[in-house]
C-alpha cells in the first residue's frame, strides 16, 4: 500500500465518520414502523429528490458510464440517455399514484385490490430478485474499485474490504433506518455531483470551454477507434445480433427505472403526492445534469488518460473516472473522487438493503405470516432489522463470490427483471379496471421466469470468452439482454392471466382509483 | 380477505367510492390526468425509440458533422435531454394548474368533517 492509498483511506474515513454522526442523530426520532421504513414520511420533495439521485447514480452509472464513453465513445452515452428518459415514466405514470395508495413497499400498491397474500408474496419475490442482482453488482464493483484505489490486488484483501463495506452498510441501516439511509444518500449525492461538476469544468477549461475541441482531442488520442469514437456503433454496431441486443437493452433501461423497488420505496418518504412529484422533478434535473457531466468526463478520460491506459488499469473501464481525476488534480483529487465512489457503493447498498428488508418485514412477515393482524408494529421493525442483517451477510458473501464479474451485466439484469416483472404489473394495477389477482401473479412470476430463463440461456452466461461460464455453451438465446422479448411477454401474460379469471372487484378498483388520484386517506407524515 | 389494515380508520365505506368514481368532478379529474399523461408518454417513448433506432441502424447519418466535431448523433442525444426537461416542466405546470385544485376539492369533500 502506498501513500496515495493511505490518503484515499483517510478521506473515506472522514466520510464514514461524518455520515455515521448524521445517521445516529437522525435515528433519535425513529420510533414507529413508519419512522424506520419510510423516514416518518417527513422529507421534503427536494431532499427526497436529491436522495433519489443518490440512489440512482450508483457506482455502475458513475464509473461504468464514464468508462464506457471513454472506451466506446458515443455508445456509452446511449446508456445515460436511456437512464434519464426513463424517469418520465416514473413522473407521469407512477410516482404520485403510488404514493397515494401505498405505505412502505411496492407490494402495498400491487395487492391493493387483489387477494393480499399471493400478490404480496409475488411482489416480495420480485423485489428481492431485483434488489439482489443490484446488490451483487454494487458489491462486485467494490472489489475492482479497491484494487484500483488502494492497490489491493489479492482476492483475500479485496474480500476483506468488501466485508468491511458490507458491515458499515449494515450499521447504517440498523441504526438509521430509512431516515439515516436517506441522509447518507443526500450527502453522497451532493458530493458526487459537485465532484463531477468540478472535474467537468476542469476538463472543459483545458480545451477553452469548447466541447468540439475536447472531442477532437479524444479522437486524436484514440488511434484504434479514431473518428468512430464520436458516432454510434463502436460497441453495438458489429452485426444484426448486436444491434438487436442494443435495442433490447435500450428498452430495458427506459422501462426498468419505474419498476426498481428501491426507487419506488423512496416515494413513501415524503408527506404528499405533490411532494413525490417534486422529488421526481429534482431527481430528473440532477440526474440529467450529472449525465451531461459524465459525457465530458468520459471523453475527457479518452483525451487525457487514453484508452490503452484505462483498459490496462486494474478495474478496466471502471477506472476511467478515477484515472482522469488523478491526471487532473494528482493524488488529492484521486483520493476525493475515490472516497466519493466508495461512498456511492456504500449508500446504494444501504438503500437496497432497507428496501429488501422492508419488503420482507412488511409484505411477508406482517401481511402474510401475521395476516395483517400484527398490531405490534415494533415487531415489524424488529423483523426488518434482522432481515437487514441477513441480507447484509448474503450480499457480502455474494459480492465476494461475484468479485470480478461484469458489473454492467448485473445491473442490466436488475433493470430487465424490473421492466418485465414489475412495471407491467404496476401499470395494469394503476390503470386497468379489469386487472385482478390472477393477472398480477401471471405478470410477476411469468415476467420473472421468462427474464431469468432468457438470461441463463444468453451468451452473457455461457459460450463466449466474455461469459460467466466460458467452457460450456448452452446459449440458446442470442441476446445478452432479454428485454425485447421478456417485456412484451410479461405484458401479454398479465393480460391473459386477467381474462382467464372471473375475479373483477369494481368497488375495490373504485376505491383505489379515487385514492390514487385525490390522495384521500393517504398515509400522513408522522409528527414528532 | 380484508385489506382494512392498510387503510386509515376514517376512510369512507365501499359504496361511497363507486359514487365518487362516477361523480362529474372525478370523471373530469381522471380525464385531465389521462388526456395529458397518456399522449405525453406515447410521444416521448416514440421519440426515444426513433432516436435509438437511428443510433442503432443509421450510423452514417448520426456521424454527419454539423459544427466542428459536433455531429448529428450528439445533437439528437442532447435533444433527448432537452425534451425530458421540457416534458417535466410541462407536466408540473399542468398538474399544479389543472389537477391539484380539483383533487384537493374532492379530497376535502370526502374527508370533510373528519380531517
Amino acid at each position: 500500500m502506498n501513500g496515495s492509498a493511505l490518503l484515499n483511506i483517510g478521506i473515506f474515513g472522514v466520510f464514514v465518520a461524518a455520515t455515521l454522526v448524521v445517521v445516529i442523530r437522525a435515528s433519535r426520532n425513529t420510533k414507529t414502523a413508519a419512522d424506520y421504513l419510510a423516514a416518518g414520511r417527513a422529507f421534503t420533495g427536494p431532499q427526497n429528490g436529491i436522495a433519489i439521485a443518490g440512489d440512482y447514480l450508483s457506482a455502475a452509472s458513475f464509473l461504468g458510464i464514464a468508462g464506457a464513453i471513454a472506451l466506446n465513445g458515443y455508445d456509452g452515452f446511449l446508456y445515460s440517455i436511456g437512464f434519464l428518459v426513463a424517469w418520465l415514466i416514473a413522473l407521469l405514470l407512477v410516482a404520485e399514484l403510488l404514493r397515494n395508495t401505498g405505505k412502505y413497499t411496492m407490494g402495498d400498491v400491487l395487492s391493493f385490490r387483489m387477494r393480499q397474500r399471493p400478490v404480496r408474496a409475488a411482489a416480495a419475490t420480485s423485489t428481492m430478485a431485483v434488489s439482489f442482482f443490484y446488490l451483487l453488482a454494487q458489491m462486485a464493483g467494490a472489489g475492482g474499485l479497491v484494487a484500483l484505489l488502494l492497490g489491493i490486488t489479492g482476492k483475500l484483501g479485496q474480500a476483506i474490504v468488501i466485508a468491511v463495506v458490507g458491515a458499515l452498510m449494515i450499521a447504517y441501516v440498523l441504526i438509521g433506518g430509512m431516515k439515516g439511509t436517506t441522509w447518507v444518500q443526500i450527502i453522497k449525492a451532493v458530493l458526487l455531483i459537485i465532484g463531477a461538476g468540478v472535474m467537468t469544468l476542469w476538463v472543459l477549461g483545458k480545451y477553452g470551454m469548447n466541447l468540439s475541441s475536447l472531442l477532437g482531442a479524444a479522437v486524436d488520442n484514440a488511434p484504434k477507434a479514431g473518428e468512430k469514437l464520436l458516432g454510434p456503433g463502436l460497441a453495438y454496431g458489429k452485426d444484426g445480433t448486436t444491434k438487436l441486443d442494443f435495442l433490447s437493452l435500450a428498452l430495458a433501461l427506459v422501462l426498468g427505472t419505474a419498476g426498481l423497488p428501491h426507487i419506488l420505496m423512496r416515494f413513501y418518504t415524503v408527506p404528499t403526492a405533490k411532494e413525490a412529484r417534486r422529488s421526481v422533478v429534482w431527481a430528473i434535473w440532477l440526474i440529467g445534469l450529472f449525465y451531461l457531466f459524465t459525457l465530458v468526463l468520459g471523453y475527457g478520460a479518452a483525451a487525457l488518460v487514453g484508452a490503452d491506459k484505462i483498459s490496462k488499469a486494474p478495474g478496466g473501464p471502471n477506472s476511467a473516472a478515477p484515472l482522469l481525476a488523478e491526471a487532473l488534480g494528482g493524488p488529492l483529487l484521486l483520493g476525493l473522487i475515490a472516497a466519493v465512489a466508495f461512498a456511492t457503493i456504500l449508500a446504494v447498498v444501504a438503500g437496497l438493503t432497507i428496501t429488501a428488508s422492508a419488503s420482507f418485514a412488511h409484505d411477508i412477515y406482517a401481511n402474510i405470516i401475521k395476516k395483517g393482524e400484527a398490531e405490534d408494529k415494533d415487531a415489524e421493525v424488529k423483523v426488518a432489522r434482522r432481515t437487514a442483517i441477513v441480507i447484509g451477510i448474503v450480499s457480502i458473501l455474494g459480492g465476494i463470490a461475484a468479485n470480478g464479474q461484469n458489473i454492467a451485466f448485473l445491473v442490466a439484469l436488475a433493470f430487465a427483471v424490473a421492466a418485465s416483472a414489475n412495471l407491467p404489473t404496476i401499470l395494469y394495477s394503476l390503470f386497468w379496471k379489469r386487472f385482478n389477482t390472477s393477472g398480477a401473479l401471471w405478470s410477476i412470476y411469468g415476467g420473472l421466469a421468462v427474464t431469468i430463463t432468457l438470461i441463463v440461456l444468453s451468451p452473457a452466461v455461457s459460450g463466449t470468452p466474455k461469459s460467466m461460464f466460458k467452457d460450456v455453451d448452452f446459449s440458446l438465446f442470442p441476446l445478452s439482454n432479454p428485454g425485447i422479448v421478456s417485456i412484451p411477454v410479461a405484458f401479454l401474460l398479465g393480460y391473459i392471466g386477467t381474462v382467464l379469471s372471473k375475479e373483477d372487484d369494481k368497488e375495490k378498483y373504485a376505491e383505489m382509483e379515487v385514492r390514487a388520484l385525490t390522495g384521500v386517506g393517504a398515509e400522513k407524515a408522522s409528527v414528532h | 380477505m380484508s385489506t382494512s389494515e392498510q387503510h386509515t380508520p376514517d376512510a369512507p365505506g365501499d359504496h361511497v367510492w363507486v359514487d365518487v368514481q362516477n361523480s362529474p368532478d372525478f370523471v373530469e379529474l381522471r380525464r385531465r390526468l389521462r388526456s395529458f399523461v397518456f399522449p405525453m408518454a406515447g410521444l416521448f417513448l416514440a421519440w426515444y425509440v426513433a432516436y435509438v433506432l437511428l443510433a442503432d441502424y443509421a450510423h452514417g447519418f448520426m456521424s454527419t458533422k454539423v459544427v466542428g466535431n459536433i455531429n448529428v448523433g450528439l445533437i439528437l442525444g442532447l435533444l433527448q435531454f432537452v425534451s425530458t426537461f421540457v416534458i417535466t416542466t410541462l407536466y408540473v405546470r399542468h398538474a399544479n394548474k389543472n389537477l391539484d385544485p380539483l383533487a384537493e376539492k374532492l379530497r376535502n369533500e370526502l374527508e370533510g368533517g373528519q380531517a
